[in-house]
């Protein structure tokens, strides 16, 4: 009978947690050397991309509005996983070969850029037109003006959707294994080949990614207090 | 000080300004009233340059500025020093302390250093009433108390004109007076000021001149007691009756 399989084997559990317990350092380095560093990178290149694309997007400037717009359209209407084939085995196949790190980076910070630049432009059309209006009036130009009172305020509101961004781009860092970057996620397909344990490993780096998104969480809220501290509640 | 000569402002197809002539002199508190949509704000906001007007010129403090033609940036970033403006809506920057919103244009624009805008801020809020907020955020202030940063922040950037755009028209009315009482002040001191209101007390106590808009156009001009106890315009009349 089947639940047969279910029922309590002493040696069983105790092969169980010995599993669990050898392969969390291989993770845990997995995540520290690659999985967070990616995360990180990425979302720095990816913001820097996402500010400029939605100041495009905003400027008055036509072909700027365009590159920005055709940029966004084509980076969220075809998925991350294709996007990463296309830069590492694609790229590859006609001679330029991106080693994986460096091409994870590339797909991520451009897929950040798009969805963030949204976003950004979001929050920078939120800021009341009156606050342009009284920096243009006290000279500033318009870089000061963006710099000084618009992008500070825009942070505050784009935070709770950034998060979320970079909360997703955490666990989307886990396609970079396809693309044999030896990520956290990579690492536990390594390790189950080798034992068999596929749901004891699969459910092991899935709780590891939720620790670090619960951690990243707790980083969110104190950030929204920080910026709330000029605004009544 | 102020010389307007045939203002025009289109929006699309609609035109709110119909060709503006207006000589100000320095000293001068000048007070515009009228109906809504009679373009008086806009007549104000052209002279900072927040709206382009469409042709004509403003001449403010012997530097003329020619909207006919196309306006250099550089042009406009000289002419707009020459006033400076009080919202309606204040339109501080709400993530800055009262003493950096005032400090602000001095330091960025004018270049003056931190310590001497932080000086000079500080005279002008304890002027304004405002000598123990340095450190308060704006949502933390009453509209009045709001407003009255409002005025400080233009006043440091050292203007020509105050340009005063319904400043009390946000505001409930028992703070209004305090607002009121620091403009008073300011006309006092021989300040150039144009003040687009509906607070006919004001206008009455403190303006030396009313100007009265209809339709993108002046349509009258007179001392307030003229203004109010005999005016030249029909349309004048009406407007007048209507607010009593």
């Amino acid at each position: 009978m089947f639940w047969n399989n279910f029922s309590y084997d002493p040696d069983k559990m105790q092969r169980y947690l010995d599993i669990a317990q050898s392969s969390l350092l291989p993770l845990l380095e997995g995540a520290v050397v690659y999985t967070l560093p990616l995360t990180l990178i990425t979302f720095v290149l990816g913001l820097t991309l996402a500010i400029l694309t939605a100041l495009a997007r905003i400027s008055t400037i036509k072909p700027l509005q365009w590159i920005a717009r055709f940029y966004v359209s084509a980076i969220r209407g075809t998925p991350l996983l294709v996007q990463l084939f296309i830069l590492f085995y694609g790229l590859g196949s006609v001679g330029i070969v991106i080693d994986p790190f460096p091409a994870a980076v590339i797909g991520f910070s451009l897929n950040v850029g798009a969805y963030a630049s949204e976003v950004i432009r979001a929050a920078i059309l939120s800021i009341p037109k009156g606050q342009w209006e009284a920096a243009q009036m006290i000279g500033m130009s318009y870089s000061q003006t963006l710099r000084r009172v618009i992008l500070p305020q825009a942070t505050r509101v784009s935070i709770p959707p950034l998060s979320n961004t970079f909360i997703g781009l955490v666990k989307d860092t886990s396609l970079a294994s396809a693309i044999l970057v030896t990520e956290m996620f990579r690492r536990a397909q390594e390790i189950a080949a080798f034992n068999y344990e596929v749901l004891l490993l699969y459910t092991e780096v899935a709780i590891l990614y939720w620790i670090i998104c619960f951690l990243l969480s707790l980083v969110q809220g104190r950030l929204e207090r920080r910026f709330d501290r000029y605004v009544s509640r | 000080m102020i010389s307007i000569n045939g203002l025009h402002k289109q929006f699309g197809n609609l035109e709110v300004l119909k060709g503006i002539d207006l000589q100000i002199n320095k000293g001068q508190v000048i007070t515009v009233i009228g109906p809504s949509g009679s373009g008086k704000t806009t007549l104000l906001r052209c002279m900072n340059i927040l709206e382009v007007p469409t042709s004509g010129s403003i001449t403010i403090d012997g530097q003329t500025t020619d909207f006919s033609n196309t306006v250099h940036k550089k042009e406009i970033d000289l002419f707009r020093r020459k006033s400076a403006m009080v919202f309606q809506h204040y339109n501080l920057f709400p993530h800055m302390t009262v003493l950096q919103n005032v400090m602000e244009g001095p330091m960025i624009v004018k270049k003056i250093s931190k310590v001497e805008a932080r000086k000079k801020a500080e005279q002008l809020l304890n002027k304004v009433g405002l000598g123990d907020k340095f450190d308060f955020y704006p949502h933390q202030l009453s509209g009045g108390q709001q407003q009255r940063v409002g005025i400080a922040r233009a006043l440091a950037l050292e203007p020509k004109v105050m340009l005063f755009d319904e400043p009390t028209s946000a505001l409930d009315p028992e703070l209004v007076g305090e607002v009121l009482q620091v403009m008073k002040d300011l006309a006092g001191e021989g300040i150039t000021m144009v003040v687009v209101t509906h607070e006919m007390r004001f206008a009455k106590d403190v303006a030396d001149e009313i100007i009265f808009m209809d339709q993108g156009k002046i349509i009258e001009r007179s001392k307030p007691i003229d203004m109010f106890t005999h005016p030249k315009e029909e349309r004048t009349k009406q407007f007048l009756n209507l607010l009593q």
